[in-house]
């Protein structure tokens, strides 16, 4: 049996009248990263809070590093880094005063804490700002602070509450690398994200949450073969009788036709070498092929196929508007 | 069980509790003093009013005031000044609180384990250390415009202890009142509304003799008469309340540091329960 770095077993959180979680479970394995993906408001804010010991759940059980949130808090904060989605660091003081502060609350000694602050600033690219105020911080800059902050006692597990939500592209990318970074150091970490990319990007395993609760689980590859396979998208130089002959052994379904005869789409089963075979057996039919396309399902699919509602970015750049179009 | 087999964080040094907990309260006092250096007008309130205090009532009332029992309005006004000034100031610790808990700094504290109460002995510290700074000023004008303390020097010393020890125990209450009040501005509103008639009802600026009588008994127990008498006679300055029968006025010494201990025994310990209550969801 593998070791649970983190466990969490039915837990619920009421605010008021919303029901913030409502029985989620999960279970991350030592040295790798559970996505936790899912809309605003699905609960994923609450759970970090809960597995991070700053809420207490209304009922179920964590553990993280084999120690419960509610009762071993003091010493699962000592197994933990924080990057919350607000920022936590002092606004007013030097990015290395905040990291100092946080090493010397955490026990180290004054000088250990310095040289520790001085090895994260520079392996986050702050040196040249480390002695600004942080409120003089860019979005960026302020969420490798928190980051590193989160880092200073070197803890076997992370917590990543949407590291990069509201960042600008350029920000996120370099977020990513910075968090693949972690993972490479072998840290187990538990990542929440609106951004399904992201959770595809950098997860081992992802847990979709909606409303309070695991409505799917599984890899990202799994996942997307739960919601169906892959999509073949041919466009023809002009429409042709025998186009529908010549493909039928190479799909997994209907083959669909566009109203200009030229478009057809049909749903195949992904492999090898299958956009060459497409081509050839066209090709052999005496058919001219101007485009063919294998579409494997987005992660948003998967999301609306769980869900039935699209995910809060769907109308951004990152999705096809054509999905949306079909899905309508 | 795996639990034992999974890779932990470095665990604590064993009997360090204490230490911990100095340590915690000296870093978080130094937070508190980085963010007055970096924005020192923060502590106007405990320099350049207690100036400005200063020189208007000794200048203004001073010329228009005539004390029961004689003597001088400068003498008689700095044990009041510092009363009001330190009063006042110790708003600063409800606003600071506030600020800090309405920011995502305190979400940080609460993700490491350290002492959860450092956050409010630290900041009570520095406070403490700025209500000193707003002593000596007040002093040194006093000296400047002709206040003389006399008497041993151990019991002018004595004086200002009495003051600070009353403004630590006041921060405290204020510390309450930051916890509960949601926002600074808020924080400082209240502050003011509950700690001017606290100043001004009480004989820091006037005598209370000629008070309406409920405000005179109101003005006689207040602890911030207590604190002010206690300073005027151990600094052998004029002291009419001396000659007034309520209990704290003729024993102000007493009176004083009782009222200190009482208010900081209520208060420490709210205050803690507040913001353990404010931090837990």
């Amino acid at each position: 049996m593998t070791a649970m770095m983190i466990e969490a077993e039915g837990l619920r959180k009421r605010f008021g009248a919303t029901q913030a979680l409502d029985g989620l479970s999960l279970a991350v394995p030592a040295g790798t990263v559970l996505g936790v993906l899912g809309p605003n408001g699905a609960g994923k804010t609450t759970a970090v809070r809960i597995l991070t010991t700053l809420a207490r759940p209304d009922s179920g059980s964590a553990r993280v590093a084999g120690l419960d949130v509610v009762t071993e808090a003091t010493e699962v904060k000592r197994n933990i880094g924080v990057t919350a989605q607000a920022a936590t660091v002092d606004e007013v003081l030097t990015g290395r005063q905040n990291l100092v502060m946080i090493g010397r609350l955490s026990g180290l000694r004054r000088r250990d804490a310095r040289a520790r602050a001085v090895q994260l600033l520079e392996r986050f690219d702050l040196t040249d700002a480390a002695d600004r105020p942080a409120r003089t911080y860019s979005g960026g800059m302020r969420r490798r602070l928190d980051l590193a902050a989160g880092l200073v006692m070197r803890p076997p597990v992370l917590f990543l509450d949407e590291p990069t939500t509201g960042l600008d592209p350029t920000s996120r990318v370099r977020m990513w690398n910075v968090i693949r970074g972690l993972i490479a150091d072998g840290a187990t970490l538990l990542l929440t994200t609106q951004y399904l990319d992201e959770a595809d990007e950098l997860a081992d395993r992802i847990v979709v949450v909606d409303h309070g609760r695991s409505i799917a689980e599984g890899t990202a590859a799994e996942l997307k073969r739960e919601t169906g396979g892959a999509r073949m998208e041919v466009l023809l130089t002009a429409p042709h009788p025998g186009a529908r002959d010549a493909l039928a052994p190479l799909v997994d379904g209907e083959i669909v036709f566009g109203e200009d005869g030229r478009h057809l789409g049909a749903p195949v089963r992904a492999a090898a070498g299958l956009t060459t075979r497409i081509v050839r057996a066209l090709d052999d039919a005496g058919i001219e092929v101007d485009d063919v396309e294998i579409r494997q399902p987005s992660l948003d699919d998967v999301f609306f196929s769980l869900t039935g509602h699209p995910t809060e970015d769907a109308s951004g750049s990152d999705s096809d508007p054509e999905l949306e179009v079909t899905l309508a | 069980m795996t639990a034992t087999t999974l890779p932990r964080g470095p665990a604590p040094p064993r009997g360090a509790r204490l230490a911990g907990r100095v340590r915690d309260v000296a870093v978080l006092t130094t937070r508190n003093f980085t963010h007055i250096r970096r924005e020192p007008l923060r502590l106007s309130d405990v320099t350049i009013q207690p100036i400005l205090f200063t020189l208007l009532f000794v200048y203004v009332f001073g010329a228009g005031v005539t004390l029961p029992g004689g003597g001088s309005y400068t003498n008689y006004a700095i044990a009041g000044l510092l009363a009001l000034n330190l009063t006042t100031s110790a708003i600063g610790t409800a606003v600071g609180l506030t600020t800090d808990l309405s920011s995502g700094v305190i979400d940080r504290f609460r993700s490491l384990a350290m002492w959860p109460a450092a956050v409010l002995v630290g900041r009570s510290i520095a406070d403490l250390l700025t209500a000193v700074l707003c002593t000596a000023i007040v002093a040194i004008v006093g000296l400047i415009v002709g206040w003389s303390p006399s008497g041993p020097v151990l019991d002018i010393a004595a004086g200002f202890g009495v003051f600070l020890l009353f403004g630590y125990a006041l921060s405290w209450g204020c510390a309450c009142l930051g916890i509960v009040t949601g926002d600074s501005e808020s924080a400082q509103n209240v502050g003011l509304i509950i700690l001017f008639p606290l100043s001004f009802v009480s004989n820091a600026l006037v005598a209370t003799q000629h008070m309406p009588a409920v405000l005179r008994a109101i003005a006689d127990w207040n602890p911030v008469s207590a604190v002010t008498a206690a300073a005027r006679q151990l600094w052998h300055n004029p002291n009419p309340s001396a000659a007034i029968h309520a209990w704290p006025m003729q024993h102000p010494v007493l009176a004083a540091v009782l009222w200190s201990v009482v208010l900081l025994g209520v208060f420490a310990p709210l205050a803690a329960w507040l913001y353990g209550r404010r931090t837990t969801e």
